[in-house]
């Protein structure tokens, strides 16, 4: 806790601050230095934490995956390759189990995103004071650690796999496809505004619902994680409760952590299949 | 917990991440994958095709040793009978040999008894004529009885 904090929503609050670079009130770009601050940089402004931590781990994940692909053997498998063999093969049976097109992008894809969002969760298991504790002595006024508790991070993907959606809907079935899917079903063409309604629903809430799935429960379970550690600061007693529930909590956590991103993986997979396919 | 232009920035990210992975992650792995597939199994094809050659093999093998058995048991007979046949032609041989021999003695000895015979004739007659010569030496010119001398002793 920083020396400024005294209560436990103070604490809560500043956990709940992502460090935000943009424009301050007197025209210069600079860092948020409270929540307030944040709001009033408008749009333009970037969670420097998110960005930072998610391209870190991004990269984590493509230095190993890049440097088993470029020393892949067909021979006997050393450590690295033999995890990221299982890995890569896991997410191919998934695609194939879930994907009937014929799509390059898919699989890695579903790789990316799995891998990716699976580390970025796991950032949640790291004791939540810890990175925020070092930020603070390094001079920053907030660090949110857990790239998939900020919105920003999991509709900036689920965005990303709403373009992949249309982009491969009208390649496959045309423009004239992919807006006849949206204005002609399903109840002909005389229920055109109940069908636009129904199918623009249906088609914009595959990103929403990806998103804020995702968020809701890295955040909930982000939140608990914050909640216990509040408990740290209350004697002896409850500090060693604190303890044994952060620890059962960061245990289950990891089934919500791996569950979460494998979730988001199949359903982009499922997406996928349903813009490739002429009737759905 | 704002929406601002991280949201950008994350998209972008992504897209980039996803293009490496499927440029240079994802083919490289998954063609080791197929061609250790396919190795593993061509391996397990040859195996198999090894297991069946040795059954092939062992079988063929115990042919042959079957076959030689028979052969040599039969060589063996052959042998066998030969060796008999030998026998008996050389005791027969030995047999013919022995029977000539004997006749070649027998034949022999007749000559040497007939030999003998003739000796002791001639013998006898000579001494017949040196008695009968040394009785008639008294009384006969030896020219006067030459003639009835000779056909005494071709008589003899």
């Amino acid at each position: 806790m920083s020396a400024e904090i005294h209560t436990s929503s103070e604490y809560i609050r500043h956990h709940l601050q992502n460090l935000t670079l943009g424009k301050l009130p007197d025209g210069t770009w600079g860092l948020a230095h409270s929540a307030q601050e944040a709001k009033e940089m408008g749009f333009w402004a970037f969670n420097v934490d998110t960005l930072g931590v998610s391209l870190l781990l991004g990269f984590l994940f493509l230095y190993f995956f890049r440097k088993v692909a470029k020393s892949v053997t067909t021979g006997v498998p050393g450590g690295l390759q033999n995890f990221t063999e299982w890995l890569v093969e896991f997410i191919d049976s998934s695609v194939r189990g879930s994907f009937s097109g014929r799509n390059a992008l898919v699989a890695p894809l579903a790789l990316t995103i799995f891998v990716w969002i699976l580390l970025m969760n796991l950032m949640d298991l790291i004791p939540v004071d810890w990175l925020p504790f070092l930020a603070g002595k390094a001079g920053l006024p907030f660090l949110k650690v857990v790239p998939t508790t900020d919105p920003n991070a999991t509709f900036g993907m689920a965005i990303g796999v709403f373009f992949l959606v249309v982009y491969y809907s009208i390649k496959i079935k045309g423009l004239g496809g992919f807006v006849g899917e949206l204005t002609l079903q399903p109840f002909g063409k005389y229920g055109l505004p109940a069908n636009l309604f129904l199918e623009g629903v249906n088609l914009i809430a595959k990103p929403v619902s990806l998103a804020l799935r995702l968020f809701g429960n890295m955040y909930a379970g982000e939140m608990i994680f914050i909640l216990i550690a509040i408990m740290f600061g209350g004697g002896i007693t409850l500090g060693l409760f604190g303890g044994v529930l952060q620890w059962g909590w960061a245990v289950f956590h990891i089934l919500i952590v791996t569950l979460q991103a494998f979730i988001f993986m199949t359903l982009t997979i499922v997406y996928l299949d349903m813009a490739h396919q002429e009737h759905h | 917990m704002n929406i601002n232009a991280t949201l950008l920035g994350q998209t972008i990210t992504f897209f980039v991440f996803v293009w490496f992975c499927m440029k240079y992650v994802w083919p490289p792995i998954m063609q080791a994958l197929g061609e250790r597939k396919k190795q593993i199994a061509d391996g397990l094809a040859a195996g198999e095709r090894g297991k069946h050659e040795l059954e092939l093999a062992s079988k063929r093998g115990a042919g042959i040793l079957y076959e030689t058995k028979q052969k040599s048991s039969e060589i063996i007979a052959q042998a066998e009978k030969r060796a008999e046949e030998i026998i008996e032609e050389s005791k027969t041989n030995a047999k013919i040999e022995g029977e000539r021999l004997l006749a070649g003695a027998k034949a022999e000895i007749e000559q040497e008894v007939n030999r003998a015979k003739e000796g002791l004739r001639q013998q006898v007659a000579d001494l017949a004529l040196a008695g009968a010569e040394k009785i008639l030496r008294r009384e006969i010119d030896a020219k006067a009885h030459a003639e009835l001398l000779a056909s005494i002793k071709n008589e003899l």
